[in-house]
């Protein structure tokens, strides 16, 4: 695996994930250090339209600061960013991220499609994107795009996943990266953070 | 997904066209919105689209209604009216007169809302509420107060979040899957197309609303409209945006205080 090549050129990690996943970040954030050389963004969905107790429990458990997102704030390495109930979040080239609330895609909103290819977009080869457990197929043409552009892919072993629909339906669509249990996502991040 | 060259030739030729300048908008949500209406009409070549834009008026309404975002439902984030209700109304209540501008009303569940609000207050009497968008559909929509009556389980809901005491359903009348809200609540509305990138200032406001619009703006449009708010505004009027706005990157500070943890600053020089 040519994980230093990828370690050095990561400036987003992002993850998305739905029904199922967030037992696995519960999983791995706590046993991560604080994370420095790139920002950490996580897409879930939710059910609430209205709350912030996601971004509260992510917190407590992550040594990495979180911040919590406003419209067009700097976007910085060595931040936590959970994206918030009810809006897509969007990068834009001047280093701020933006948020939408246009129509849901995948019925979701925030869908992780939508974030994958905004930071695909933006941040192309340094850009890694894992998909977590879900029953949704939001995430696969997000995935698509990443590898696209020259990011890195992981999706979550299926047989390791609560909900195995979204990452078998990245991998009947694509090639990923790496497919990564729970343990070995975990592994890859501290890796990557060097 | 079109080239950023694409998404600059598309916004040079509006301009020069049509007069309206998407130049500041969020560039990462209108690529977004473009790659989306070509991909609704069906277009795989860009610049077919965009012939298509300059040279057929009627095209090219229809693409802007659909680059802006309409999504908006009433009492939208019922803690920020429940903070309204207990914490602003009762201070312009002191007031003779209030006067309220909704900027960006979209089609107007916002102003309904409000107007809902000054009339369980006793305020609405003394109140007249204006709405601007630059969207004519919206407008239209807006000025009839006629929503999907599918809508009313989720608004009385939002409604009673809000910390609303009456039945909801007193203030519309129920017809063949629409609700028609009460006239009482539409006569103080007076709607009205304006452009927050070029238009001025209109008049002086005890509040204004700005919610969910200017997420679409880059930092400069921002700032310009926050200005324009500003020169709005009378000292110790309230300025409202949406929960993930900010008055932060676009006005010293001092000039604005916040209430409580919501996006609500009064206006304190
Ligand atoms: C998402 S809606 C917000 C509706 C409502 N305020 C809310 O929070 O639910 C955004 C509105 O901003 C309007 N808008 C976009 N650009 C504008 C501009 N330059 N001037 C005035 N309104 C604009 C759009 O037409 C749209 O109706």
């Amino acid at each position: 695996m040519e994980k230093n090549k990828v370690a050095a050129n990561c400036k987003v990690l992002i993850i998305g994930g739905s029904a199922g996943s967030l037992h696995v970040l519960m999983d791995i954030l706590p046993n991560l250090p604080a994370i420095r050389s790139f920002a950490l963004v996580i897409v879930l969905h939710r059910k609430h339209s209205d709350d912030v107790t996601l971004e509260e429990l992510l917190k407590i458990k992550s040594k990495t600061p979180l911040k919590f997102i406003e419209d067009k704030m700097p976007f910085e390495p060595g931040f936590l960013y959970v994206v918030p109930s009810n809006y897509h979040l969007l990068f834009e080239k001047n280093g701020t991220l933006a948020l939408d609330s246009s129509e849901k895609v995948n019925y979701s909103r925030p869908s992780i499609d939508v974030s994958f290819e905004a930071a695909a977009e933006i941040y192309s080869s340094n850009v890694i994107g894992i998909l977590l457990s879900g029953s949704n197929a939001d995430g696969t043409a997000g995935l698509q795009a990443i590898q696209k552009s020259g990011g890195t892919v992981v999706v979550q072993n299926p047989t390791s996943a609560d909900m195995p629909f979204m990452p078998n339906n990245a991998i009947q669509n694509m090639i990923p990266d790496y497919i990564l249990t729970t343990e070995e996502i975990l592994k890859f991040i501290l890796l990557i953070n060097g | 997904m079109i080239e950023d060259i694409e998404l600059d030739t598309f916004i040079n030729d509006v301009y020069e066209y049509y007069g309206f300048d998407f130049g500041n908008y969020s560039r990462a949500s209108l690529k977004r919105r473009v790659n989306r209406i070509m991909q609704l009409d069906g277009f795989s070549s860009f610049y077919d689209f965009l012939s298509k834009v300059k040279y057929e008026a009627d095209y090219y309404k229809r693409v802007v209604d659909e680059i802006t975002v309409n999504v908006t439902e009433m009492f939208r984030d019922p803690s920020f009216y429940k903070v309204l209700r207990n914490e602003i109304l009762p201070v312009l209540a002191t007031k003779p007169f209030i006067r309220i501008w909704h900027a960006g009303c979209s089609s107007g569940e916002e102003v309904y809302s409000m107007a809902i609000l000054l009339n369980e207050a006793g305020l609405l009497h003394k109140s007249i509420l204006y709405a601007t968008d630059i969207n004519s559909k919206v407008l239209e929509t807006a000025k009839k107060g006629i929503f999907p009556l599918r809508m009313m389980k989720d608004y009385s809901e939002n409604y009673r979040d809000s910390g609303g005491q009456e039945d909801f359903s007193n203030y519309y009348i129920a017809n063949y899957g629409n609700a028609k809200f009460s006239e009482d609540l539409i006569k103080k509305m007076v709607f009205s197309q304006h452009n927050l990138v070029s238009d001025t200032s209109f008049n002086e406001f005890d509040m204004i609303f700005c919610r969910n619009v200017l997420i679409y703006f880059d930092n400069d449009l921002q700032s310009r409209a926050i200005n324009l708010f500003d020169q709005s505004l009378s000292i110790l009027g309230f300025l409202a945006l949406g929960t993930k706005e900010t008055i932060k990157y676009s006005i010293g500070q001092g000039k604005y205080k916040q209430v409580q943890k919501e996006k609500l600053w009064r206006k304190i020089k």
